[in-house]
């Protein structure tokens, strides 16, 4: 393909629409509106259907409905959207509804910086519906990582039968960088498994090996039961304990089953490093440069990125080699993936925080300061 | 009646969902009669019906018949709906909804449904408090009127259902009442049949709570009410003084052509791809 200049947010709609995203609903909210608004232009042109709903919450109920009718469907927000989605992201989760909600964070809380980054939705993206429930969420750190990453998320979502969020912090979604995008004929896409034996048959919740069970589209002949409340494997409501735990279970044990496929990280100069920095969105290209810096002073130093947040990919902290003696953790906000670090880092290393939440980056000598 | 229970029965789900989680002398039960039997009339076959509603007594309507049925969070059950109608135009979208749940939690759902005109038929059961939370007042419980959460008398105004649609942009707009099942049954068969968005408004009792907060008597009595209380637009002679009366219409209120929004997407893709 040939190179382009393309911004975060529109590759992020290039990925989608080579993932196969057939149904877009969205309400207008900045960072993000560029997605918004060219898919408006693109997805009519493929006979493909947008809408621009009443608000977030409507956009991601109609997000579910479509994908429930046999759409790939996907909605982007910012903050506040994102604040009005979680009632629905928790229906997605409990019903296992593939979706992809792309949310461009801004600073917060409340209506918070609409123009300016942050990273502080990253525990909101994995908590922020009420319950007990999995998510996957990822993050890139570059316009080509938001085509990546969008189809990895559209993929994971029809894969393992459940919402995925896609966070990119601001600086991200409006970066525009040239791109050499992949011959979309050399992406994998996936799709849901559906059922093929006769409607009688059809248990729409059951469990199987992969813990995701197969999904019918409302109109393909399978008359079945949709609900977010707790159900049996019919998609019945139940109070009886010995389903109910089945039915959570299920759930966590689908996508941990998927955990290394869904980890994905990249290492940089680890290998012979005595400190790591974590890091994952825009602040992660800094930490690179830093890395560098740090290298040509002498000390030893490499780079974690994580593009996977949730499930966190905590084998990707333990794998690290012995040689590393500290983790520093720079995030644009007060530390979300920083406590997450020190969880799992279980006192074997020393791990600091580099935090900063007035709206602008973190510079790389603000980030020297603290490492060297 | 007997062979109006007959089609009633191929409609239902018979394993494990039964008996209903409805009261004694509530009415839910006889606004599913109707759909189903309006569903038999019309001759749709099941596969290719949807029924979506929201969160409360009337959300479980769901759960019992035998379509594609989806159940979602409390108000946003049109939301849902215009995904799935979206996304496969070809499906007959039924969504079903309470008072609190259509107009209060799901009101701006509501109104721009309405206003988009997308073919779908709300049917909002409206027995005038919230039943399954225990009695709180509602968008539609009467001023004056006791509730839990009322128990000095609701103060508030309560929304007309019929004006609301109809201002919203409703192609069709009719109020029933599960008193006269014939009429009711007539009106949801023309609710399902205009292409366009639908409101059908269906005045049920609440015998366990509204009726015994506000001492309405016994669920027969309740339905005598309902007659009692009630004036045809079709029947009444001099239908103002009716209303001036206190009494509140039922019938038809609006049944108006207006681009349906499907119809109009499926132009603009073909507008866009330069056809």
């Amino acid at each position: 393909m040939e190179p382009q200049l393309l911004m975060g947010n529109e590759a992020c709609v290039e990925g989608a629409i080579v993932a196969g995203i057939t149904f877009y609903a969205g309400y207008p909210i900045t960072p993000s509106n560029e997605i918004g608004e060219i898919m408006s232009r693109r997805l009519p042109r493929l006979g493909r259907t947008f809408i621009q709903m009443e608000d977030e919450i409507a956009s991601m109920a109609a997000v579910i409905g479509a994908s429930i009718a046999g759409a790939k469907a996907m909605t982007a927000t910012s903050g506040p959207g994102f604040s009005l989605m979680q009632e629905n992201i928790g229906f997605a989760a409990m019903a296992e509804v593939p979706c992809v909600v792309v949310n461009v964070m801004r600073g917060g809380p409340s209506t918070g910086l609409p123009t300016l980054p942050s990273q502080g939705d990253v525990q909101q993206a994995r908590w922020g519906t009420h319950g007990d429930h999995p998510i996957i969420v990822l993050t890139p750190s570059s316009v080509r990582e938001a085509f990546d990453l969008t189809i990895k998320a559209v993929n994971f979502s029809e894969q393992y039968r459940t919402p995925v969020i896609m966070l990119m912090d601001e600086v991200i979604g409006h970066l525009r960088e040239k791109v050499v995008l992949p011959q979309p004929e050399s992406i994998d896409i996936i799709n849901r498994a559906r059922p093929t034996c006769p409607p009688e048959w059809y248990r729409p919740f059951e469990d199987n090996k992969s813990g995701v069970p197969l999904m019918a589209a409302f109109g393909d002949g399978y008359r079945y039961h949709i609900t977010g409340l707790t159900h049996d494997e019919m998609g019945f409501p139940t109070t009886k304990p010995c389903e109910v735990d089945a039915a959570i279970n299920r759930l966590f044990k689908k996508i941990r089953q998927g955990f290394d496929e869904i980890m994905l990280c990249e290492t940089f100069l680890t290998d012979d490093a005595t400190c790591v920095i974590v890091a994952y969105g825009s602040v992660a290209r800094t930490a690179k440069s830093v890395v560098l810096q740090l290298r040509t002073a002498g000390k030893k130093a490499g780079l974690l990125k994580l593009q996977t947040l949730w499930p966190f990919p905590r084998r990707a902290i333990e794998g690290l080699p012995q040689s590393v003696k500290e983790l520093y953790v720079p995030e644009m906000n007060m530390g979300q993936i920083y406590r997450e670090v020190l969880r799992v880092n279980q006192g074997r290393r020393t791990v600091r925080k580099i935090s900063k939440v007035d709206g602008e980056l973190i510079t790389p000598q603000e980030m020297v300061q603290v490492v060297a | 009646m007997a062979y109006r229970n007959i089609n009633v029965y191929q409609y239902l789900r018979h394993e494990k969902k039964f008996p209903l989680i409805w009261c004694a002398g509530c009415g839910n039960g006889i606004v599913l009669g109707s759909i189903i039997r309006a569903l038999h009339t019309l001759g749709l076959p099941k596969d290719q019906v949807v029924m979506v509603s929201g969160i409360g007594c009337s959300g479980r309507t769901s759960t019992y018949v035998d379509v594609n049925t989806l159940h979602t969070t409390h108000g946003r059950a049109l939301a849902f709906a215009t995904g799935v109608k979206l996304a496969r135009p070809e499906l007959t979208v039924l969504v079903v909804m309470g008072d609190g749940d259509a107009l209060a939690i799901g009101g701006n759902h509501f109104i721009h449904a309405a206003r988009r005109n997308i073919d779908m038929t709300a049917f909002v059961y409206n027995n005038n408090i919230y039943g399954m939370t225990g009695g709180q007042m509602s968008p539609t419980t009467p001023q004056g009127k006791i509730a839990t959460t009322a128990p000095f008398g609701n103060i508030e105004q309560s929304f007309d259902v019929m004006r609301l649609a109809e201002a919203a942009g409703a192609t069709f707009a009719a109020r029933g009442t599960v008193f006269d099942t014939d009429r009711l049954d007539e009106l949801v068969e023309l609710a399902i049949r205009k292409n366009g968005f639908s409101v059908l408004e269906i005045l049920s009792p609440c015998p366990t709570i509204y009726g015994r907060h506000n001492k309405l008597g016994s669920a027969v009595d309740m339905l005598r009410h309902l007659d009692e209380d009630t004036v045809s637009l079709d029947e009444a002679e001099n239908i103002a003084d009716a209303i001036k009366s206190g009494k509140i219409p039922t019938g038809v209120f609006v049944d108006i052509d207006r681009p349906e929004f499907c119809e109009s997407y499926a132009a603009l893709v073909k507008k866009a791809q330069g056809k």
